[in-house]
């Protein structure tokens, strides 16, 4: 289960709308309770992939995720997953999510149709990397 | 010589759920072998052979990413602060 609340759910939106025709990208922080992550607050990147490729790839480099690392433990906080949006494709994973992301993480996906943001969902993938499944989230006022 | 290796949280439950763990080693690689030593379920999820890391998997020694030292022969003073990060990517 993934808990945000509805601010964090805007900001996931707005930066979605922002970053059309191409893709947006953040790092949430937060704390895990068991198999539970809540988000406490988001940490926009600027996408690391090149301009012609963002309008259907993100990166977040390195260095990014070393400052982002740090950060969040400076705040007593845990890198719980990660955030992007889907630019007239569908809210979930391609093959290419899958090959890049890491068991443990919480990935959201929002689909972004002609520049309105639309289903946002979250994946989880699993341990031997074969797919990602759903993940339930919950959103508090 | 003994480091300090900071974990990401998606590694951690590798390592006991720790956020740290101390190693030894003059190198990098010497102290990464002394880690997946000491956490062997460690060692699939950080290298993509017994030599080599996977593409994903970046780490920082006092901030500066090996890949601009000298790679896994990067020495290590007493006392360094060793990162291992993942670098996260995805697309439609």
């Amino acid at each position: 289960m993934l808990k945000l609340s509805r601010r964090i759910e805007t900001e996931i939106r707005q930066a979605g709308a922002d970053a059309y025709p191409n893709e947006c990208c953040g790092i949430m922080f937060g704390s895990e309770d068991g198999d539970d992550h809540a988000v406490k607050s988001l940490r926009p990147i600027v996408n690391a992939r090149e301009s012609g490729e963002q309008y259907h790839r993100f990166l977040i480099t390195a260095e990014d995720m070393m400052r982002a690392e740090l950060e969040a433990r400076r705040l007593g906080l845990e890198i719980v997953g990660f955030y992007h949006s889907h630019p007239d494709h569908p809210a979930k994973p391609s093959d290419y999510d899958r090959d890049h992301a890491l068991p443990f993480y919480s990935y959201i996906i929002l689909r972004v149709a002609e520049g309105r943001p639309e289903l946002m969902t979250s994946w989880r993938l699993r341990i031997s990397r074969e797919a990602f499944d759903p993940e339930p989230f919950e959103i508090e006022p | 010589m003994s480091v300090t290796i900071l974990i990401p949280t998606a590694l951690r439950s590798f390592v006991d759920r720790k956020s740290e763990v101390e190693a030894e080693g003059p190198t990098v690689g010497e102290a990464l072998a002394n880690l997946t030593a000491q956490y062997p379920d460690l060692k699939r999820q950080i290298y993509e052979n017994d030599t080599a890391l996977r593409g994903f998997v970046n780490v920082f020694v006092d901030g500066t990413n090996i890949k601009k030292l000298n790679g896994l022969d990067t020495p290590l003073a007493a006392g360094a602060t060793v990162m291992i990060v993942p670098a996260i990517a995805g697309g439609c």
